[in-house]
């Protein structure tokens, strides 16, 4: 999942649409192994943006949208992508609960024409659950560069359910599998699953106990064979989730725990147990989808492509695995800071020029000076700095991290960074959710649903905000530009403007990993649990799409969000700078009260108002430490971000000032939003408080730390 | 009786095949559902440069395990 008006903010906290039903239509589930492009279709279908990447997980809920053909309304929903309804993560029980107890009207299921042999496993899964299966073959494009021909037709035989191709980035590849839906919908085909059919053995045994589970209870016809499966398999997590949800008991009835009882008894006998069930069943369907792969592809090369695997040598290696990721990371920063130096001047000049005519108008107006002041001073100087500041960073960088993401390459940054979380007992994954983390970190902890073990999660969750999000980004990115580059101009300023910027990321990731180790060793104890981890193949970016995408969906709607809460803040910070007792204004109280405490850190005690002020939306902190320090009235002309530069110079920064604000806008408390979702996530107030707490003491210690040091330099 | 050995001692781009899986019972579900039976070819192609898991070629797609549990799988060769 990644940032899209549904999928970051408050919109996090109520998305739960676990049972969703088309009352005026039909409803279509989407369903399929991860990243085959349930997304894309999904997107081209109802023309929304949910966000896609060439990554596993990122769609970690539910989300819906509707279409109309012909005369009828459907409603499709999108669900997380899944291996198998056996699940184990999260995410994937949310995909589970849906496929098994939503009641579709008809469930598409999408496979990966590249690997079609792994993907039947679900299908099969799946035509145990509804007869309403459609199969998706989608990736065709993908498969035709990979010489394997797949025969749609024999396919559908040999399932029993239509099947179509599909190239999702090609809208009109979809027209096929529209028709389709609506004729499945309105019973004009009707899919009948040729379903597995297991050991006599167990064979017998599901029937028996199909019998017998019709004469109790009451349950969708269809659900009989596949409950008979898994009460037979026993396994707890499934057994509880049917139970929970079609509101039954089977512990209650006596007849049939000794009816299990018998069945078991006589399955040991067979050799066919506990432990080795799932491993039968699983080979049983493996069997089938080897047989029915073996007649419907053709193949040149089976394996993983070997353009794939060159690629991947270079990108895992040794020697440049690592340095590669840090070039990655370090060009796109470079990029973003030489990029938006001066778009962001012009946007300072157009802004000023136009709040100068904005105070002439006012006084024409006759407008009492204080209400003028307020809203031109307060609200639209703070709203203008943000989008200055703001805007063009983000609209650099965040087309260039979307690039890597559709590249395919954040996996590969999770398999490479891999060994140095297992040795602070934690998943490899908690890369992927930092990486989300960089976009907006309440999205990232949503993310860390793809972690399978709960501590690791816990780990990941509270630590996710050590990566700076695009609301610091541009902050970072103006204080390394001002003060760390300094008056070096061009090439060589950018450059080390890059390296700071880059460092304190590093610095970030250090902390995460010391701070997963902490916790591991100490309240989250634990061994680092195994995981498995799918490198999918690198796909072409579509650069349109990733420019428009990226443009609205994510630096648009950040924006609006930091706008959002700017508005008010800016009328906050500025009744505070201007009213007051005695002639001091109340944020000078205030800071003049932080202030020695903010000494001992580096700073002073309004960046620490900044700061705390900013616990909405972090985007507004520097904009509030302008407004305190010329909060008074006196006004300057922002002609460009060395403007600020001088502001911040006149009242008394130095270079510590900057480096601690940089690290203290790394290791900081996470925006209420993120705070908010930790909640939601985590469902306890005591995991909040310390997502809250633990990068907050962080970032002072290592303030404090940093201003001791430079203070012993300086004084010898 | 064919030769066992671990998946973990399989070397790089080397057909190996399933005989056992003996990882915790998280694992080995996973594995499963990404059709790893018994019999499933498996080839060992990457190495991460942070060491400790390396990624196979299973059924056309590529899955990264980690050695602790590599060491958990025995494989056959042809």
């Amino acid at each position: 999942m990644g940032l899209t008006k549904s999928s970051t903010g408050t919109n996090l906290l109520n998305s739960n649409v676990q049972y969703l039903k088309n009352e005026n239509g039909f409803t279509v589930a989407l369903a399929g192994n991860p990243n085959v492009g349930k997304s894309t279709i999904f997107n081209s279908l109802t023309g929304l943006h949910q966000h896609t990447g060439n990554w596993p997980g990122k769609t970690v809920s539910n989300a819906t949208g509707s279409f109309d053909y012909l005369d009828t309304n459907f409603l499709l929903v999108d669900i997380p992508g899944t291996y198998s309804i056996l699940s184990s993560s999260q995410e994937e029980d949310i995909a589970r609960d849906y496929i098994c107890f939503g009641n579709p009207d008809v469930t598409v299921v999408v496979v990966d024409a590249t690997c079609l042999e792994r993907n039947l496993n679900l299908v099969f899964q799946i035509m145990e659950i509804t007869d309403n299966v459609i199969v998706c073959v989608n990736l065709l494009d993908e498969a035709k560069k990979k010489h394997i021909d797949i025969d749609l037709d024999l396919l559908s035989n040999m399932l029993g359910v239509p099947v179509c191709g599909t190239i999702a980035r090609k809208k009109s590849t979809l027209d096929n599998l529209i028709d389709v839906i609506y004729k499945v919908c309105k019973k004009e085909i009707i899919p009948t699953p040729k379903k597995i059919t297991y050991l006599p053995i167990i064979e017998n045994s599901i029937n028996l106990l199909e019998d017998k589970l019709k004469t109790l209870f009451n349950f969708p016809s269809n659900l009989y064979r596949w409950i008979s499966l898994k009460l037979l398999e026993n396994d707890k997590k499934i057994v509880d989730s049917i139970e929970k949800n079609l509101d039954v008991n089977f512990t209650n009835d006596n007849k049939l725990l000794n009816l299990l009882d018998n069945l078991n008894n006589n399955l040991d006998d067979s050799r066919v147990n506990k432990t080795n069930f799932r491993n039968i069943i699983t080979s049983s369907i493996m069997k089938q989808a080897e047989k029915i792969c073996n007649k419907v592809c053709t193949f040149e090369n089976k394996g993983y492509s070997v353009r794939d695997k060159k690629i991947d040598k270079i990108l895992t290696s040794k020697t440049f695995g690592i340095p590669i990721m840090l070039l990655f990371l370090g060009g796109i920063f470079w990029i973003t800071i030489v990029g938006a130096n001066y778009p962001s001047s012009i946007l300072f000049s157009f802004f000023g020029y136009i709040q100068e005519n904005l105070i002439d108008f006012a006084n024409l107006l006759n407008c009492p000076t204080w209400l003028s002041n307020m809203l031109i001073l307060g609200v639209y100087r703070t709203l203008t700095w943000i989008i200055s500041v703001m805007l063009p960073p983000m609209a650099i960088f965040f087309p260039l991290f979307t690039f890597l993401e559709d590249l395919g390459y954040l996996p590969r940054i999770a398999f490479n960074m891999d060994g140095f979380f297992k040795k602070c007992c934690c998943s490899g994954k908690q890369m992927i959710t930092m990486c989300m983390g960089f976009g907006c970190n309440a999205a990232g902890v949503t993310g860390c649903r793809i972690i399978n073990s709960p501590r690791e999660k816990l780990i990941a969750i509270l630590t996710n905000c050590f990566v700076p999000c695009n609301g610091r980004f541009p902050f970072l990115i103006t204080i390394a530009t001002i003060f760390i580059a300094g008056n070096i101009q061009g090439f060589t300023g950018s450059i080390i403007s890059t390296m700071a910027v880059l460092f304190v990321i590093l610095l970030g990731i250090f902390m995460t990993l010391i701070i997963s180790k902490i916790l591991s060793k100490t309240i989250l104890k634990g061994m680092p649990s195994s995981f498995v981890l799918e490198l999918p193949p690198y796909r072409k970016p579509q650069f349109g799409k990733i420019l428009v995408r990226s443009i609205f969906d994510r630096t648009l709607f950040v924006l609006g969000r930091a706008i959002c809460v700017a508005a008010p803040a800016g009328l906050v910070i500025w009744i505070f700078a201007n009213v007051g007792i005695n002639g001091d204004s109340l944020l000078n109280i205030i800071a003049n009260f932080l202030n020695p405490f903010a000494n001992l850190m580096g700073l002073d005690g309004y960046i620490l108002v900044a700061f705390i002020f900013g616990i909405p939306a972090n985007e507004i902190v520097l904009p509030i430490i302008l407004m305190c320090y010329l909060g008074n009235g006196s006004l300057v002309d922002l002609d460009d971000t060395f403007a600020i530069g001088n502001i911040l110079v006149q009242n008394g920064w130095t270079i510590l000032t900057a480096i601690n604000v940089m690290i203290f806008t790394c290791l900081h408390f996470p925006c209420t939003t993120t705070l908010l979702t930790i909640k939601k996530e985590t469902g306890k107030w005591k995991w909040t408080i310390l997502s809250f707490v633990i990068p907050t003491v962080c970032g002072i210690a290592l303030c404090m730390f940093t201003t001791f040091v430079y203070n012993i330099f300086v004084t010898f | 009786m064919r030769e066992l050995l671990c998946l973990n001692d399989l070397k790089f781009n080397e057909y190996g095949y399933i005989y056992d899986i003996n990882c915790d019972d998280g694992v080995k579900k996973r594995l499963l559902d990404l059709g790893l039976v018994k019999d499933t070819c498996i080839i060992p192609i990457l190495k991460s440069p942070s060491s400790g898991i390396k990624a196979f070629d299973i059924r056309g797609s590529l899955i990264a395990i980690r050695d602790e549990d590599s060491n958990l799988i025995n494989v056959y060769k042809k």
